[in-house]
């Protein structure tokens, strides 16, 4: 076999091997799943963003609301208003929310007066959502009443857990 | 998804969840990708070595196709949200191990030794065991926390691993090492490679339950949370497990490997890091201690501090009783002669090495003839394979689960580092081998199994849960009106 031949095929291996390492890491780029947190820092990010959000979110976001049993005042997003979070938003899509401080909540509370497990939000069957306290320590409190019961939640209502107040939107 | 922000705060971030798509496509196109690597690697050899293309290709080719083919639709049908990479990773690095493997099989100067036999067929043979038990690990192991069950039950399991090798009968002493068992009519395995999978399960196991109490009753000292004495005992218990496998067995990378593997998921499961020194001092204590007064560790530390002084002796044929190994420096040289780019395949001289070329010092093949581009390219598909690993700690939502993914892949990585540092000459060489890589049968196929809990761990942890439409409770509570 000539010396070229073997020479393209040696250089030849060494970079289909390379191919496929990058290629590899490739996967893994597009391949970050779990909880994504968007950063935001500057405003004109902000701003865009908040135009491509009304822009694009409202159609699909009626879509998913579930054959339209969902009045107009349905809230699409949570977002925490006061708080070491303050400015998280959590988009609803039906699913439910726990709030505390274990590691597997949706929003894990970093407050020493939240208990691991100590709130709930998630829809009833008719798409309203309720705010449901877990038997915490300190309580839940909707506006200035400290929650016994599941309570459904009017759109802009603080919901108050130790430092932390939050609230849903549209 | 989520692409809503808050405008009334500056710093703003939003939080979604993002459905984890199976990606087995992806799978299926990269294993097609790793099939084909070690084709053309094998007509390269056979076209350098013997001028034509080598007859086997058609077979060999099939052979791994039908291999890494199983194991991706074991995966499809059994754990569709595995992880995408594993699975191709391995693949490749076996077919490549085949290839060198094959290509130490042409030797004429190996042929001419008197222990010569063909490794390359029963390497293919272990390798499909391997692929068999990866998909019997997929099929049987629905869910890894069943592994918690048996957690002291794994304990026993590994220590009558590791302790097998020194039963009389049974046990076989290999040249130094005695980490081998002798099965009549089967041949030999290594036990080790198959404890280090339990050992995992039960540190995963006991770490989970005793973590509070190693992580928190501590004292802190000179910025060290330094750990009571009562909460030192398992590592105690380990360190001395791990220096009687050093004197008795003679086997500083079995010892290194279980120690260290404790190490670490220890220190990932009590997040401090005192441990991490504890361990460093407590092996560097055993190893040092121990290579003091052991004759065989000696001379692997003597062939490691001067390679070249210990060729010379074994060239010289001195006989002093300690069995001198030119191959530390001989492994060396074909490093050297490799260079950046390599001789190619089947064109280096790294069959020079002679016994245990195509086990323990195969990573010279690869130095020699890919060059360190090549050793470079194998080494971060290791770390490819670690990494993945790792994430699949990260995601994992269970405790078990996170301490036996990170415990496995930590092994893993571990034993890479022994080996490949054994062999450029980083720290003293040890009898391990190179996982997918070197010839071995109770390697390819531990490390298959291994591969396989990872990916059922990673299926589950990827798996998206389950529709959350309705809410359980409202169904079930119903108000009974008298």
């Amino acid at each position: 076999m000539s010396e070229l031949t073997l020479t393209v095929m040696r250089l030849g291996f060494l970079a289909v091997l390379w191919l496929f390492v990058i290629v590899a890491v490739q996967v893994i780029r597009s391949d970050l799943f779990g909880t994504r947190v968007t950063q935001r820092g500057s405003r004109r990010d902000a701003g865009r963003a908040q135009q491509a959000a009304a822009r694009q979110a409202p159609p699909p976001q009626r879509q998913q609301s579930g054959g339209g049993r969902r009045g107009r005042n349905t809230p699409t997003k949570l977002v925490v208003t006061e708080g070491t979070l303050t400015g998280t938003t959590v988009a609803l899509q039906g699913q439910t929310i726990t709030l505390g401080r274990a590691h597997d909540s949706t929003i894990v509370l970093d407050d020493d007066y939240a208990s691991s497990r100590h709130a709930r939000i998630y829809p009833d069957r008719d798409g309203q959502w309720i705010v449901e306290d877990l038997g915490s320590t300190n309580g839940t409190y909707l506006d200035r009443t400290r929650l016994t019961t599941p309570t459904p939640i009017s759109l802009g209502a603080p919901i108050r857990i130790g430092k932390t107040v939050i609230e849903l939107r549209k | 998804m989520s692409s809503t922000t808050n405008p009334s705060t500056q710093h703003t971030s939003t939080i979604g969840a993002i459905g984890a798509p199976s990606r087995r496509n992806t799978e299926l196109a990269l294993l097609v990708f790793a099939v084909v690597i070690p084709v053309f690697a094998y007509a390269n050899v056979g076209l350098a070595i013997n001028d034509e293309m080598p007859t086997g290709l058609l077979s060999y080719g099939i052979g791994l196709g039908l291999m890494a083919g199983v194991g991706h639709l074991a995966v499809r049908k059994f754990a569709p949200y595995a992880d995408p990479l594993m699975l191709p990773l391995a693949t490749l690095l076996n077919g490549i191990g085949l290839v060198a493997i094959w290509r130490l099989d042409q030797s004429k100067r190996l042929q001419a030794h008197s222990t010569f036999v063909e490794a390359a067929p029963r390497q293919l043979m272990y390798s499909a065991l391997g692929v068999g038990l990866f998909v019997a690990v997929v099929f049987f192991l629905k869910d890894h926390r069943v592994l918690q069950r048996y957690t002291y039950i794994s304990m026993a399991g590994a220590l009558v691993l590791l302790l097998l090798p020194l039963v009389p009968g049974i046990g076989h002493d290999n040249f130094g090492a005695k980490i081998w068992i002798k099965i009549p009519g089967l041949g030999t395995l290594q036990p080790g490679e198959f404890a280090k999978i339990v050992l995992a399960v039960f540190f995963a196991g006991y770490l989970m339950v005793k973590r509070d109490a190693l992580a928190l009753a501590s004292r802190r000292f000179m910025g060290l949370y330094l750990p009571r004495g009562r909460d030192l005992g398992p590592i105690i218990v380990v360190w001395i497990i791990s220096i009687l496998i050093l004197v008795f067995e003679t086997d500083l990378g079995t010892s290194l490997l279980f120690f260290g593997m404790f190490v670490i998921m220890l220190y990932v499961a009590t997040e401090r890091t005192s441990w991490i020194v504890f361990g460093l001092l407590m092996s560097a204590v055993g190893a040092v201690g121990v290579a003091s007064f052991e004759p065989h560790i000696q001379t692997r530390v003597q062939a490691w501090l001067d390679p070249m002084h210990e060729f010379e002796l074994s060239r010289a044929g001195v006989q002093d009783g300690i069995l001198h190994s030119e191959q530390a420096m001989q492994a060396l040289w074909a490093f050297g002669s490799g260079g950046t780019l390599g001789t190619g395949w089947g064109q280096g001289n790294s069959d020079l090495i002679g016994f245990a070329a195509n086990s323990d010092f195969i990573l010279a093949t690869f130095g020699e003839e890919l060059g360190l581009a090549g050793v470079m390219a194998l080494l971060l598909l290791y770390a490819l394979i670690v990494e993945r690993g790792v994430r699949t700690s990260l995601a994992a939502r269970d405790p078990f689960g996170k301490l036996l993914a990170i415990g496995l892949s930590g092994a893993f990585a571990l034993q890479v580092f022994v080996v490949a540092g054994g062999v450029m000459g980083l720290i003293p060489l040890t009898g391990m081998t190179m996982p997918f890589l070197a010839y071995g049968g109770s390697s390819v196929i531990a490390n298959w199994a291994l591969i396989g809990i990872l990916l059922r761990i990673s299926d589950t942890a990827r798996r998206p849960a389950p529709a959350p439409a309705t809410n359980p409770d409202v169904e079930m509570t119903q108000v009974v009106r008298p």
